[in-house]
């Protein structure tokens, strides 16, 4: 017993000497081990916003009509801040090309990108599970049979876009509903509820699919389905924009919240976290925001499962800097896709096909890093 | 004085059979309460009503005189911390961040831990001796370095109250009395700790009190010396085997396997 207090001593010793004045100041004092720690800060988010502005600047310029960088900045010059570029001709015609047309659709992309990731990193943080993305809990089946009804039995635009995330949400309810009937509040019944309730609309949107009129309705239904940004005008940005802002704000502000819930559900509430009330606010506000990118732009898959898992490889999986810096890669990552899939071929191919193609061969390259970031 | 638990006539059923049948216990300030018991008998659930992380069936717990479950869940986890058995379902956290989780239930919703919060982890590492792990992910360190973090985390939450489920679990022996002598240092220093244990040598080397349960009751309840004895082991656990008692020390007892092995020397 005592050689073994005196093995205790010694370590304590040298765990002593690793900070070089243990009396010292009391801000220098844990210099050397803030230098262990290697803390990257800010930098990967930095890096990720810049990398953001740039992307968008240059695919502001892409497309049938090239336009380069240097002028578009010069453009924006002459438009907010006076100076004289351009002749007023020219002017209207950079007008109409950037802020009429490319624009809307670049803001689309990266609110899109932005949410399937941004909710994605969230239900894989609250579940502890690498492979959860937006499709678990069935809200991305649920948000497309929605649509496929809206689109068969509604007329207005407005009405499918509200079936759109009513499915969402009752494919989550559902998901929920089951976990709660079995009183088992757990995180595997929560994701088997989600396989259920995803496999069960699946289903369903096959059902609305065989009733829909072959000629006009079933195109429309696999055309949205397969996901494509040419949907996105103006007035459509701006209305998806506010909920969706409200949403990615309310997971940023819950990202320490989420780092405990992912210590496990007693830790959690060991900690002072009502576990039940926050998992459900950010379930709810997860689903709203990818059931919204559904009734924006049809069925965008992989982003929310590859974007968290290549953005933890650069910051760690500390939330408080992972979901800030995958809601900006998202949205650069969905613009550089929707650049490929509109100027790729001669003419546009479907962005989820697009997001799917470059998903899966990532996915497998990035499993075999995962291990890393997941122990 | 006001107890820090004041537990009486608990009951506690998951379904139908009860796994805690009108327990009683009062637990003072102070100290080192160790709960022993074979397995099943109750031990980590009366550990997880301490906690108010279960509600009693029945019967009613007091939290330095105020009822558990009128205890906001902010407020407790600035009176009790919950060290739990060391698991690896988490993410590679840096060990620094899962310590910083301990500041949680003091932070406000708007701000962001602060100079304050961090300058509290850093104290709470160095005291444990494990300032050069905090850059390291949380996976990779071994299960001693990771029992002594949530430790760390405990000690960052400001409390003054340990309630630890098997915290020798899965440690190699060196790190079992590691972590034992960090924890009784701990309790010099007045920190109050309740834990349970599958060894009874454990208690009798850190703890103040011993309290033994079965099916759900406590069967004894007493100094370690009087309590943890060979004859009280062999009727706890139900051992088949004699247990040798040593001469310096009348508690505890190591079992007695192979006939007379222990004397042949």
């Amino acid at each position: 017993m005592s050689a073994s207090v005196t093995a205790v001593e010694e370590t304590h010793d040298k765990a002593g000497r690793l900070h070089p004045e243990p009396g010292g100041a009391e801000q220098g004092r844990f210099a050397f081990a803030r230098v262990l720690r290697k803390g990257k800060g800010s930098l990967p988010i930095i890096g990720s916003a810049l990398s953001l502005l740039v992307v968008m600047l240059f695919s502001l310029g892409l497309g049938k009509y090239p336009i380069s960088p240097r002028e578009i900045l010069q453009f924006l010059c002459q438009k907010y801040f006076g100076a004289a570029f351009f002749p007023a001709d020219r002017m209207s015609l950079l007008n109409s090309i950037l802020v009429e047309i490319r624009l809307p659709r670049i803001l689309a992309a990266a609110l899109i990108g932005s949410a399937l990731s941004t909710s994605g990193a969230a239900f894989q943080a609250m579940f502890v599970n690498p492979l959860v993305s937006p499709s678990l809990l069935g809200v991305l089946a649920g948000a497309s049979f929605g649509a496929a009804l809206g689109i068969v039995y509604l007329k207005s635009w407005y009405a499918v876009q509200i079936a759109t995330f009513l499915g969402g949400l009752i494919a989550v309810v559902i998901a929920v509903g089951i976990a709660r009937v079995y009183r088992i509040n757990s995180t595997i019944m929560l994701v088997l509820g989600g396989i259920i309730s995803g496999a069960l609309f699946t289903s369903l949107l096959s059902l609305v699919k065989y009733l829909a009129d072959p000629y006009n309705q079933l195109p429309a239904i696999v055309n949205w389905l397969m996901g494509s940004l040419t949907f996105s005008d103006r007035s459509m940005v701006i209305k998806s924009s506010i909920p969706i802002c409200l949403g990615l704000l309310v997971l940023l502000l819950f990202s320490r919240h989420l780092n405990v819930l992912s210590m496990g559900d007693e830790e959690a509430r060991s900690l002072g976290v009502n576990v039940q009330r926050v998992r459900l606010l950010v379930i709810f506000c997860a689903t709203v925001i990818s059931a919204l990118t559904v009734a924006m732009d049809g069925m965008i898959g992989w982003v929310g499962l590859i974007i968290p898992h290549f953005t933890r490889m650069i910051t760690g999986p500390d939330n408080q800097k992972l979901i800030p810096a995958t809601l900006l890669i998202g949205a650069a990552y969905l613009i550089v896709v929707d650049d490929i899939s509109r100027l790729a071929f001669s003419y546009e191919i479907p962005i989820g096909i697009v997001t799917a193609l470059l998903g899966i061969p990532c996915f497998a390259l990035v499993l075999r890093n995962a291990r890393k970031g997941w122990g | 004085m006001m107890s820090l638990f004041e537990v009486d006539s608990l009951s506690f059923a998951y379904g139908s059979a009860p796994l805690i049948d009108g327990l009683k216990l009062t637990i003072g300030e102070g100290g080192v309460v160790a709960l022993l018991g074979p397995n099943g008998s109750g031990k980590t659930t009366l550990l997880k009503l301490l906690l108010g992380l279960l509600k009693p069936t029945r019967g009613v717990i007091r939290l330095r005189g105020k009822e558990i479950h009128e205890i906001g869940r902010r407020e407790l986890a600035r009176q009790l911390a919950y060290v739990p058995q060391v698991h690896r379902e988490a993410f590679g956290f840096h060990v620094f961040d899962v310590v910083l989780m301990g500041r949680m239930p003091h932070s406000s919703f708007f701000s962001r831990y602060g100079d304050k919060d961090k300058q509290i982890v850093w104290e709470a590492l160095e005291k444990l001796g494990i300032l050069h792990l905090a850059g390291r992910p949380y996976t990779e360190i071994s299960g001693g370095e990771r029992q002594l973090t949530l430790i760390a985390r405990a000690l960052a939450q400001g409390v003054r109250v340990f309630v630890m489920d098997e915290p020798t679990n899965g440690l190699d022996y060196g790190n079992q009395v590691r972590l034992l002598e960090r924890v009784g240092r701990l309790a010099d220093e007045g920190y109050t700790f309740v834990f349970t244990s599958h060894h009874p040598e454990h208690a009798l080397a850190i703890a103040d009190r011993v309290v033994m349960m079965q099916s759900g009751a406590i069967i004894r309840d007493g100094a370690p010396l009087s309590t943890v004895t060979p004859e009280r082991l062999a009727e706890l656990y139900g051992l088949p085997a004699r247990l040798f008692k040593s001469e310096m020390n009348k508690g505890c007892g190591i079992p007695l396997l192979r006939h007379g092995a222990a004397y042949h020397f």
